[in-house]
């Protein structure tokens, strides 16, 4: 059901962790649903410098988070924001039919550490250009 | 990779012994149990058989055993042929029934019948006091499982058929997690029918059989020729009916020497993962549960997760996590004994079976609590206390 490359990222997740000092931090999912996923990323110059998830789910929530760390790191946050729940799926070579819901969701928790990133550093009116479309943080 | 093997409630393998019985019934004795020559005659000894092996085994008379595809037919046809009776009425059975017993007594509710799914404890037991006061005037059939596929849990079937009885209404039982693990005597028990699953107890896929108790008036739901004395249509499937036949009488003969050992098995994995990884529960009855069932709620952690990671180990089990089961929805067994849905998550289900050994279980344990903390590391909602 999970082709090689998800069972890769399950298996050896890349980035697993959370940065202590984040300059950003993003966190979608409920656990009632059986998926949370936490984003931190440290941002230089506007590029990703560093990126550490934690994922509560299942072998696709895991895969999408830890191969989503990996397209990000040395990306822009304009480059970062572009990269969709889509882009992630077609990355690790598809997820099965039913995973593409809930399980998919690891773009979009970068995007809210993307927000979170700019709101705290007083750049709030550039959320809405950066991030075309901005993303409500679940509880 | 040699698989350790710990999802017996989900299928088994076929025992050799059982195989070589029915192999002579593919190619060589592959007549028509319908037909009066030879070939048809040799069949036909052979269902007759396997039917008696089968009520030998339940302690019913052969007449009261009618051969099914497996035990989701078998759990159909008590439902939905014992329906056909009535133009309509009221149908008591629990919230935590299999999927074949649910969705047959929910087929009904859209016929237009009323139907009980009665609670039960936080063991999974039936609330016997709830159950005792769904009984309308109009109650026809009552339905509750011998013992729980997921959790494990023994129901109390023979008060449960008594009460039915004192109403006046039939009672079903599935049977299909006990035949086999546990003996079954339906007197005993008092029950008016019973399914089982040829697959369950090391029997091929593809058989079952319902017990209908003389008397019981079912109708059919399959029909055709008329075969099994017209309840079940369908050219009789020889091989698997010498199967379930020779894997039931195999398993009453072996079963002293069996249960024992795998309730020594089940309760050492128990007693251990409750010892070594914190915040763990056992779901379902810790003593009134199957021999081989150890079913647990991880906190923090994820069902399809763990049962992946224990895969890469070369352990095969299974999970009531929504991922696990494909249906998004997370075991209505353990959401209906009280638990939320993120214990439903995280449960894990290991069912024995008698070419398991200690020694797997060993490996089980070695490798499990590795894997549980790096789980536990990955996941957010865990903080180390």
């Amino acid at each position: 059901m999970y082709t090689d490359l998800v069972m890769d990222h399950f298996a050896n997740p890349r980035n697993v962790g959370e940065i202590e000092d984040a300059d950003g931090v993003g966190q979608i999912g409920n656990p009632v649903c059986g998926d949370v996923m936490r984003m931190s990323i440290k941002v230089e110059d506007d590029r990703i410098a560093d990126v550490k998830f934690k994922t509560f789910g299942c072998g696709a929530a895991v895969a999408t988070s830890s191969i989503v760390t990996e397209m990000v790191i040395g990306k822009t946050l304009s480059e970062a924001a572009e990269i969709s729940n889509k882009a992630v799926a077609e990355a690790l070579g598809g997820l099965p039919a039913n995973k593409m819901h809930c399980s998919n969701l690891a773009a979009d928790a970068m995007h809210i550490a993307i927000e979170d990133y700019l709101t705290r550093n007083g750049r709030a009116d550039e959320v809405a250009t950066i991030l075309k479309s901005p993303k409500k943080a679940s509880s | 990779m040699n698989y350790v093997y710990f999802d017996h409630a989900a299928t088994t393998g076929v025992d050799p012994r059982v195989f070589a019985r029915m192999e002579p019934y593919f190619s060589e004795f592959y007549g028509n149990a319908s037909e009066i020559h030879g070939p048809g005659r040799k069949a036909r000894e052979a269902v007759e058989w396997g039917r008696a092996a089968v009520a030998q085994a339940l302690g019913a008379n052969e007449k009261e055993i009618v051969f099914t595809s497996g035990g989701t037919e078998a759990d159909n046809m008590a439902l939905i042929g014992y329906a056909q009776r009535f133009s309509g009425g009221h149908i008591i059975t629990s919230a935590v029934e299999h999927p074949a017993v649910m969705e047959s007594a929910r087929f009904l509710q859209r016929q237009g019948w009323d139907v009980t799914f009665v609670p039960v404890d936080q063991y999974g037991a039936v609330d016997v006091d709830a159950y005792r006061a769904a009984f309308r005037d109009d109650t026809r059939l009552a339905s509750v499982m011998l013992a729980n596929n997921v959790v494990g849990t023994l129901q109390p079937v023979a008060e449960l058929a008594r009460i039915a009885h004192d109403q006046g209404v039939a009672f079903h039982t599935d049977a299909v997690q006990v035949a086999g693990s546990l003996p079954i005597d339906v007197d005993e028990l008092g029950v008016d029918m019973l399914s089982i699953s040829g697959h369950k107890i090391y029997a091929p896929k593809g058989i079952g059989a319902l017990y209908v108790r003389k008397g019981t008036r079912i109708g059919p739901i399959l029909h055709g020729g008329g075969h099994e004395r017209r309840l079940r249509s369908g050219t009789e499937n020889v091989p698997g009916i010498v199967g379930i036949g020779a894997a039931l009488e195999l398993a009453v003969a072996e079963m002293s020497a069996t249960r024992p050992r795998l309730e020594q098995l089940r309760d050492k994995v128990v007693a251990a993962t409750l010892a070594t990884i914190d915040e763990v529960q056992l779901l379902g009855d810790a003593v009134n549960r199957l021999p081989g069932n150890a079913c647990f709620s991880i906190r923090y952690i994820e069902g399809e997760s763990m049962l992946l990671q224990l895969d890469g180990k070369g352990i095969a089990v299974s999970s009531g996590s929504a991922c696990a089961s494909g249906s998004l929805e997370p075991s209505h067994v353990i959401l209906a004994m009280g638990f939320g849905a993120e214990e439903a998550h995280g449960s894990l289900r290991l069912t024995l079976g008698r070419e398991n050994t200690e020694a797997e279980i060993d490996y089980f344990l070695e490798v499990f609590p590795p894997i549980v903390e790096h789980l536990r590391k990955m996941s957010p909602l865990y903080v180390k206390g």
